[in-house]
């Protein structure tokens, strides 16, 4: 195969190449510029777009023999994942940025390209791991049976058996980050790190290769705010827009600078003049950008018990189940746990209730649902409704499993304790 | 491979291999003994001959190591010099110089230097009524009363370095000598591939490189004029009339007079044959969908530049590199990240993808057949991505 490897001057991207080298492909590497205006050096563990990041990956290219290139993609890297990111906390939610890369960047623009100069694939060094199906192997029967889903572009049928899993080291696993991508853009990739054990397995290979990435830090922080400081960097390109914070009964209870400053689950950072009635600490619950009101409550309140989006996407056909009701286990962040919870489509919105409530769920964020290690797709949070509100609202129906199509988004659940669906 | 990015660097002369590989040792110049005598012997003979070669005194010859040091000193020496006599001047400096130009000047304007912009045509000629208006003193136009100061210092390419556009440097350096300012010219690119005569153009300074002609990397050299005032970059021991203290490089400055010698020798037969490779390349590309020359007809031989609209760069020249085509867009950072042209963006012309092939002595007449054949489909391939 003809391969282009993703080469960010990480140890784990490094290793990944020089696997897809040992495999016997032809090997191109290509580190991708997105900053437009790249640092020199690395400051700290930060960062991965510095010009001593692409000279690192640079000389891994070199060390393995194969050609290597810097591509530049920082307007679309600006225009889909920054401004996108800005974009998303002016309207109230939180955007996973790295998630927004991966669908936008490394997993479109860079693999159409690649695709279009003649790759078969695209290797990154991401922990996940993805099955292609065996030629020969029969379609499932969601082709066979025709089964379309809203939201689901039909896929061709040998890009239909295209699995996505969890890696092999459930520590390091990222296939939260990957949840978004199609079947077709899976049918390309390629992660040669999915069945490594561990990271440290990954570094002590790297040292044995020679590479003198082999213990750089490993980088945490968002790329593009190498300081750390998300609430300056949005105020600086959001500026200030102060109004008000209420409590669940829309009582005022104090004031606050801009709601882009804020996330659901936050406690810190807040002016409350009123004091809670009954002297607790009092979290965020809501982000509300057209009244420009955040709306905070006890911390209970933060349980959510059903998350709902229209924006849905299936890594690999999807599951013929989904649409009736399937049991799954949803998980909303990069490093939180999977719980278990039941999916199903209505109408075009994807609903899954968690049989035990979560907390610190924002809109924007995307629920990836998995069942056992397998991915099978991602929807983007639109609405939540918390766990209290839940039970009051759908008096008549559980949380459970047997929510009816009509009970997801009752008046009294709209009305009572449905957010983010402004 | 098939190289078509000589003008970034073209493979050492043959000569010059044999005389780098067969060097004998030698010490520094600056030694008094007669160890050092040889070595400064050998110095000297370089610094004649580079100056015979490039119609200069060897008092003028400064060598630095390259085209980027000499175009710092040249700019930064003149406007310090003349800031120390009390004239913290303008500068003049078209939009489509070299990077080594830019930078220098604008890290001068943070310093204080107040720099006059000219612009360039569809071709990246510098507009040379612009320049003399510009450069204010006494050969300022009645219609530019604006900028009656004359500049500390103005600057300009020979030729294009990204699409070899020959430059107004006759009617520049008249203007400038006319307004009392020091001239400096950019022939980094330029020298070994046109006729060239320090002397006779008027200039105070000039940059010129040992690599753009098959000699090493590394070595270059500013030529000043007796009567430039220019303060210096590097301070020391006071070596080369004190405007670059360091321990001289003998045997780098005996190739680089080497290669330019062999230069000049051919310079003729060369520029003719080159003239009509370049010609073949140009005619064949200019009826290709999407393809604009952009170049004057008076343009270096060895250069043919061209943009391809609604491709890709980065993947045009990806293509013609696996195809086996060493090929460049004209600049490149230290990142190796391929930046839009700010050349051809001051033709006017924007979101396209250009080509500089360039050429030297090395290319055949099959490397443009096979160049030839390659490139229609590398194109059309990578204006459908």
């Amino acid at each position: 195969m003809k391969v282009l490897a993703a080469m960010s001057g990480g140890v784990d991207s490094a290793v990944a190449a020089a696997r897809a080298v040992d495999a016997g492909h032809e090997v191109v590497g290509v580190h991708l510029a997105l900053s437009r205006m790249p640092g020199t050096l690395r400051t700290g563990s930060r960062g991965c777009c510095t010009v001593e990041d692409a000279m690192d990956a640079r000389r891994v290219a070199d060390k393995l023999g194969i050609p290597f290139y810097v591509w530049d993609f920082s307007e679309r890297f600006h225009a889909d994942v920054v401004q996108d990111f800005v974009d998303e906390y002016a309207a109230g939610r939180t955007p996973n940025p790295c998630l927004r890369c991966n669908e936008k960047i490394k997993f479109e623009a860079l693999l159409d390209r690649a695709i279009g100069l003649g790759f078969d694939r695209v290797v990154t060094g991401h922990y996940a791991r993805v099955e292609h199906a065996q030629s020969g192997v029969e379609p499932p029967a969601v082709e066979r049976s025709g089964v379309e889903l809203p939201g689901v572009e039909r896929s061709g049928v040998e890009r239909s058996g295209v699995e996505l899993h969890r890696a092999a080291d459930w520590a390091k696993d990222q296939s939260y980050v990957l949840g978004v991508l199609t079947a077709e853009q899976l049918a390309h990739c390629w992660f040669p790190l999915a069945s490594t054990p561990t990271k440290a397995e990954v570094r002590a290979e790297a040292a044995e290769r020679g590479f003198l990435l082999a213990q750089k830090p490993d980088s945490h922080d968002i790329c593009f705010i190498p300081d750390g400081d998300t609430r300056g960097f949005l105020a600086e390109r959001l500026g200030s827009d102060p109004g008000e914070i209420v409590d669940r009964d829309g009582a005022v209870v104090g004031s606050h600078d801009g709601v882009h400053g804020y996330t659901v689950g936050q406690r810190r950072g807040m002016s409350l003049g009123v004091p809670s009635p009954d002297g607790r600490p009092r979290f965020v619950l809501e982000v509300k950008p057209s009244t420009r009101q955040l709306v905070v409550g006890p911390k209970e309140a933060l349980a959510v018990s059903r998350l709902a989006g229209t924006r849905i996407s299936h890594a690999g056909a999807p599951h013929p189940r989904l649409s009736d009701g399937l049991d799954i286990e949803v998980q909303i962040r990069a490093h939180a746990d999977p719980v278990p919870a039941h999916a199903r489509m209505v109408g075009d919105e994807l609903v899954i209730d968690a049989v035990e409530p979560l907390t610190g769920v924002a809109t924007g964020q995307s629920a990836v649902l998995y069942l056992g290690t397998r991915v099978l797709g991602q929807v983007t949070i639109d609405r939540t409704v918390a766990a209290d509100e839940l039970v009051t609202a759908d008096a008549s129906v559980s949380a459970g499993t047997s929510v009816s199509a009509d009970a997801s988004a009752t008046p009294g659940e709209r009305a009572a304790g449905m957010r983010g669906a402004e | 491979m098939r190289l078509f990015d000589h003008a970034a660097a073209t493979p050492m002369r043959e000569s010059v291999r044999q005389a780098l590989a067969t060097a004998e040792p030698l010490a520094n110049p600056a030694s008094t003994h007669r160890e050092g005598q040889r070595a400064r012997a050998v110095l000297e003979d370089a610094r004649e001959r580079l100056a015979a070669t490039l119609g200069a005194h060897p008092t003028e010859i400064i060598f630095t190591s390259g085209g980027t040091e000499s175009i710092n000193l040249a700019l930064k020496g003149a406007w310090w010099a003349a800031a120390d006599a009390g004239r913290r001047g303008a500068i003049v400096v078209p939009v489509a110089e070299h990077h080594a130009t830019l930078d220098a000047v604008e890290w001068l304007e943070r310093q204080g230097a107040e720099l006059r912009w000219i612009g360039v045509d569809g071709h990246a000629v510098t507009d040379h009524g612009a320049f003399a208006d510009a450069l204010g003193g006494t050969a300022a136009s009645a219609a530019s009363s604006s900028s009656s100061a004359a500049a500390a210092v103005a600057t300009m390419l020979v030729a294009s370095n990204e699409l070899g556009s020959l430059q107004p440097i006759g009617a520049v350096a008249d203007a400038s000598a006319r307004a009392g300012v020091p001239l400096h010219l950019d022939a980094v690119g330029a020298f070994g591939h046109l006729p060239l005569r320090f002397a006779e153009t008027g200039a105070s300074l000039m940059s010129v490189a040992s690599h753009k002609l098959g000699g090493p990397h590394g070595v270059g050299a500013l030529v000043v004029r007796r009567d430039a005032r220019l303060e210096a970059l590097h301070h020391g021991g006071g070596q080369q009339r004190g405007l670059r203290s360091g321990t001289q490089d003998a045997l780098g400055a005996s190739l680089f007079a080497l290669a330019a010698e062999e230069a000049l020798a051919e310079l003729d037969a060369e520029s003719a044959r080159l003239r009509g490779l370049t010609e073949r390349i140009l005619t064949a590309v200019a009826p290709l969908p999407g393809v604009r020359v952009l170049a004057s007809d008076d343009r270096l031989p060895h250069i043919a530049h061209f943009v391809v609209e609604g491709a890709q760069g980065e993947s045009l020249q990806f293509l013609l590199d696996e195809a086996g085509f060493a090929v460049s867009n004209g600049s490149a950072c230290s990142a190796g990240v391929s930046r839009e042209s700010h050349v051809v963006r001051a033709c006017g012309v924007t979101g396209v993808a250009p080509l500089r092939l360039s050429l030297g002595r090395t290319t055949t007449a099959a490397d443009v057949d096979a160049l030839l054949d390659a490139l229609p489909a590398a194109i059309e391939r990578a204006r459908a991505l």
